[in-house]
């Protein structure tokens, strides 16, 4: 195979884990109470098209993008509005969602449910893009970036790539692996949809290769099709991370504070991939995706195909439930999810997964003295300086954090991963981060 | 009901930790403990066991009675500078000596800017020259290595070969007229020369550095810039006038040149973050280290460099920054 | 050898009379003229240049009340917190002005979600930061309005005036508060507010800012402010109004009459440095005062306070005669 690519700076190899690896995609049935919050992208929240009483079907419009970057939500499910209220979010935080009373099972009637693969493009990129913005479609990953603005590059600017983010390199997700074994003709027509819509000629689809039997299963689909090649990646993380996938792929550095585009590259996710299909070519919206629920002491580590607004607790029970030695639960990998405060929360676009945490795994290490080992520096795929950066951070020197470019930062977690001190390097960086965009943004004002 | 912890991403750590880093230095230590045992018998284990403990002993008092802060022993570090104070002094150093050193190293270059982490100077060496300063009789006493093989003999001290060298030199005595003091490059290699407790052979150091680089302790990057460094700098001298230079492995292997450049000045703490400053800094010390050794006063000098470049490492920090991501775009940029 | 002695004294001497010249004429040239008054102005000034007034420190406050004097020939809008209506008397007699005094303020911690009274529903564990917990998670007892309590307040403090109290964990603010503000900046959940600090330091606010509806609001904590009104209607100078569901007491309107703080359903607004009312054994439990009788037991009041011990904790450490108990 030769020497198999991967990025140049920094990395680690955290365990992978990947305990759900060989569970096949169940559908879950529908939950009997959906909490669909309004705020589902990364960008303005969505605006509620639906009121307390109405009667809704699966897949009707629900809620409409809020700005520019933002999208629509559709319903997950049939029944009545029951209210429109601040629902609690992960973080705990009260944000505005729909809550649904689950009636039946209707599904709007223009949505195919066959089974059957349409492989036949047959719209033009325009109505591609705007069929993908009218389902709601967002980067599945994680980061719940709205699809359709990456598929619009700015004026003058041109894009030569399309790189499809099948690295899935967060230890213990296996959502995207599934998908690319199961759903593999899919991905692929949507990858195709994906390039026409871009206009590009190229497309790679990136895979680490501790998924060898993705790769195989793809390469072989993908040997008669023009323009898409499947690469198999050397296994570090963060290659999932859209910049370092793109210098894994085409060996291209994305500037500092710059969008892929301006290396000719767009990233999505394969989850992404899946969604772009239904949603051209089975007039589908975004409505369910696949949520891996996994973790060590957990019985049944599975793979969901899972409606948006069921609660995180159904997915549990369905996974045998939540073991007695239980300290965290964490939405998203455990490099870069984020910890939930309570199983009650719902399932929402940007969920990969579901990760249950052992009681002493929960727990962070006692914080000793920097010693300035400088690994922090040497594993950073920015090559920036977090220990520089959290002690500016920790003393309000935004100014110096901002110079030594705190915002370049991809809070992929490797620095404190790596820290033998545990220092939470991560924690500051982040906490910078907000200062100096604030900052930044405010400046830009004036 | 379990209470679920929140916390910040990433839900994982690797398992680094401070103790295992220095536990690390420690084990990457034994080989040249070992030989300093071969060759100067128990005087060695007295020496190490006395610095040990008396440098543990400094950093418990002073974090329990002054800091007041909490007692962190067993993270290893006050372990790896009791052991290099240790390499750093004759075997024959009296005992109170010895425990004057550890203060200086804990208490002074140590404790006093606030503990692991934050001295600006490797703590070992600071004591090294404390006590080469303030005792330069005992400091300077070598005693001659005995094979442990041959019994307990009486212990006969004598110079070492750098000292020998810079004398005769000095003298105005050539290279070929010296050779016959000079023991033979075998002898330096394992060890059998006239020295510090720990910097004598240098095949047990380059043991213990080979190991710490593949366990990533420490960087390739210091010792090669000292090591090549010193090896141009003496090989330029050597070449223009090879009667009244020694050749350029003389300087690499005698002296506390392996010791300083593998254990001495890869300290985390006091080094350089980045690439490029580890390089410069490599480069300054093995330079300084010629300095001292050729036009200086002291037959040695890889202490002073170490120590004088210590304070140049902040400024290195500063000035020589890693590659940034998306420095190099690697292609023309869509305009 | 007297040669010697000439050729130094008068090289040097010369020396020095050419750079003599030199100084002259650039120190000439570059002279900038800068009103006396403005020196004396910052004299008076506290020199804490901790920002409270606005300017970014005491030299620019005395410069900007000079222009001010010049322009306007008043000082309105230019208030030292720190100094007080002392330092302004005297910055007004420099400057010939007249200074209207202004009623002190101090530093109020609108919140009371004690770990009592909003009992932990998870455990944070991270960097010590408010700014960054706000930023994660709604809060340990999931009130997304309360005190994270990591003291990112007693970090801003430059005056040791507001600590955390390990057992509640609150901050509380002690008298050295000078009302600079910079507690105020560095919440993230703008909890802490500058009041009036009243007539032998007697003040009542709401102590909550949880503008949730009554339910959610009371499900995480036990003293939230729920919204029910009952304050509004009592109170008879218009001084309390209700946004969001939650009570705001005006403290400008404010007579501190103390009749809405017996009809709050939660014990929401405190009263601070009051006398102990009379018992009224008759009242709804919730009204009790909230003051612990200091020391002197009065065995004919009734026991009924089961539920202020935790507000009781934080008065009595923001209690003037007892400035001690602030260094927790």
């Amino acid at each position: 195979m030769g020497i198999l690519k991967t990025f140049a700076l920094g990395g680690v190899h955290p365990e992978e884990n990947k305990l759900s690896a060989n569970a096949a995609i169940e559908t879950l049935p529908p939950p009997k109470q959906a909490i669909v919050p309004l705020g589902q992208n990364l960008g303005a929240p969505s605006k509620p098209l639906v009121k307390k009483g109405d009667k809704v079907k699966v897949g009707q419009l629900i809620a409409e993008a809020g700005g520019f970057i933002s999208t629509n939500i559709h319903s997950p499910v049939s029944g009545t509005v029951l209210k429109i209220d601040n629902v609690i979010d992960g973080t705990g935080f009260k944000r505005p969602g729909v809550v649904i009373n689950v009636e039946g099972d209707e599904w709007d009637e223009g949505i195919d449910r066959s089974d059957e693969i349409v492989s036949d493009i047959s719209l033009n990129p325009q109505e591609i893009v705007d069929r993908i913005k009218q389902a709601g479609l967002v980067g599945m990953g994680g980061a719940t970036f709205p699809t359709y603005v990456k598929l619009m590059p700015p004026p003058g600017k041109t894009a030569e790539y399309l790189i499809i983010n099948g690295v899935e390199c967060e230890p213990y997700l296996t959502s995207d692996h599934r998908l690319m074994l199961e759903k593999s003709q899919e991905v692929i027509i949507g990858t195709r949809l994906l390039m026409k819509a871009l206009k590009v000629e190229k497309a790679i689809i990136g895979i680490e290769n501790n998924k060898q039997d993705a790769i195989n299963h793809l390469s072989q689909l993908t040997k008669s099709i023009d323009g898409i090649t499947v690469m198999a990646l050397k296994v570090k993380y963060p290659q999932g991370g859209e910049k370092q996938l793109i210098k894994a792929a085409v060996n291209r550095e994305v500037p500092s504070g710059k969008l892929p585009i301006e290396v000719g590259c767009v990233v999505q996710n394969v989850g992404t991939a899946f969604s772009v299909y239904e949603a051209v070519q089975k007039n589908k919206p975004l409505f369910e995706r696949v949520v891996s629920v996994t973790g060590k002491d957990i019985k049944k580590p599975s793979n969901f195909m899972a409606r948006v607004g069921t609660p995180i607790q159904q997915l549990l029970d369905a996974a045998e439930g939540v073991p007695e030695n239980t300290g965290k639960i964490i939405g998203g990998g455990p490099m870069m999810g984020k910890a939930i405060t309570s199983p009650e929360v719902p399932v929402v676009k940007g969920t990969s997964g579901i990760l249950l945490m052992k009681k002493e795994e929960s727990s962070r290490k006692t914080t000793g003295p920097c010693i300035r080992c400088s690994r922090c520096s040497t594993v950073c795929p920015m090559g920036l300086e977090p220990y520089l950066l959290t002690k500016a951070s920790k003393l309000g020197k935004y100014d110096i954090a901002e110079k030594e470019m705190i915002m370049d930062c991809i809070e992929c977690g490797s620095c404190q991963f790596t820290c033998p001190a545990s220092i939470p390097l991560l924690d500051f960086l982040r906490l910078g981060k907000g200062k100096v965009g604030h900052i930044m943004r405010n400046r830009n004002k004036k | 009901m379990t209470m679920f912890t929140v916390s910040g991403s990433p839900h994982v750590h690797g398992n680094e930790s401070t103790g295992k880093i220095m536990y690390g230095v420690v084990f990457a230590m034994v080989p040249a403990a070992l030989v300093s045992v071969y060759y100067f018998g128990l005087d060695s284990i007295r020496v190490m066991l006395l610095s040990i403990v008396a440098c543990m002993f400094f950093e418990w008092l002073i974090q329990k009675y002054l800091i007041k802060g909490p007692i962190t022993l067993n993270d290893g570090s006050a372990l790896v500078t009791g052991i290099l104070l240790a390499f750093n002094v004759p075997t024959n150093l009296p005992g109170w000596i010895i425990i004057i050193g550890a203060l200086v190293a804990i208490g002074m270059a140590k404790m006093s800017f606030g503990g692991l982490g934050k001295n600006i100077f490797n703590p070992a060496l600071v004591a090294r020259v404390f006590l080469l300063i303030s005792f330069p009789v005992q400091m300077t006493s070598w005693p001659k290595p005995v094979p442990i093989t041959e019994g307990f003999a009486d212990v006969i001290t004598g110079p070492t070969p750098l000292a020998i060298v810079k004398e005769g030199l000095d003298a105005g005595k050539s290279m070929s007229e010296l050779q016959a003091d000079l023991p033979a490059y075998t002898d330096y290699l394992i060890g059998q020369m006239g020295g510090s407790l720990g910097e004598v052979s240098a095949i047990a150091l380059i043991l213990g550095g080979l190991f710490m680089v593949w366990k990533k302790i420490i960087t390739w990057e210091i010792p090669t810039s000292i090591l090549v460094t010193v090896f141009v700098f003496s090989g330029i001298l050597w070449l223009i006038d090879p009667a009244y230079n020694p050749d350029p492995f003389f300087h690499l292997i005698t002296g506390g040149m392996m010791l300083g450049a593998i254990f001495m000045a890869t300290d985390m703490v006091s080094s350089p973050m980045t690439r490029g400053g580890q390089l410069v800094y490599g480069f300054g010390i093995g330079l300084l280290t010629m300095l001292i050794r050729v036009w200086g006063a002291y037959p040695e000098g890889v202490s002073f460099a170490i120590l004088l470049m210590n304070a140049a490492t902040p400024l290195l920090n500063m000035g020589f920054k890693p590659r940034r991501f998306g420095a190099k775009p690697g292609i023309e940029l869509n305009k | 050898m007297d040669n010697i002695i000439i050729i130094a004294v008068a090289a040097l001497g010369g020396l020095g009379l050419v750079a003599a010249v030199v100084l002259y004429f650039i120190a000439s040239k570059f002279k900038v003229i800068e009103d006396p008054k403005i020196d004396e102005v910052e004299e008076a000034l506290p020199a804490a240049n901790c920002g409270g007034c606005g300017s970014p420190g005491c030299r620019a406050f005395a410069e900007a009340t000079v222009v001010s004097a010049k322009e306007k020939k008043s000082l309105d809008g230019l208030f030292c917190p720190v100094g007080g209506n002392d330092v302004m008397q005297i910055v007004g007699s420099i400057l010939n002005l007249e200074v209207t005094t202004q009623a002190p303020l101090i530093a109020v911690i609108r919140c009371n979600g004690s770990h009592a009274n909003t009992p932990a529903k998870v455990k944070y564990e991270g960097a010590s930061s408010c700014a960054f917990a706000h930023a994660l998670f709604a809060g340990e007892g999931g009130c997304q309005y309360s005190c994270l309590s990591e003291g990112d307040c007693v970090d801003a403090c430059d005056f040791d005036a507001i600590h955390m109290n390990p057992e509640t964990g609150l901050p509380v603010v002690n008298d050295k508060c000078t009302a600079c503000g910079a507690c105020v900046e560095a919440c993230p959940r703008d909890i802490i507010e500058l009041r009036k600090k009243g007539p032998k330091d007697r003040r009542i606010f709401v102590s909550c800012i949880n503008q949730e509806k009554g339910g959610p609001a009371k499900k995480n904590c036990a003293v939230a402010c729920i919204g029910c009104s009952k304050c509004e209607k009592e109170c008879k100078f218009d001084a309390i109004t209700i946004t969001n569901f939650l009570a705001y007491i005006d403290f400008e309107k404010c007579t501190l009459c103390r009749k809405c703080v017996e009809v709050c359903p939660t014990n929401a607004i405190h009263e601070i440095n009051f006398k102990p009312r009379k018992p009224r054994p008759e009242k709804a439990p919730g009204a009790v005062p909230r003051k612990p009788v200091p020391k002197v037991a009065q065995p004919d009041k009734p026991v009924t306070m089961e539920t202020e011990t935790e507000t009781a904790v934080a008065e009595k450490v923001e209690k003037k005669e007892s400035p001690d108990n602030g260094k927790a």
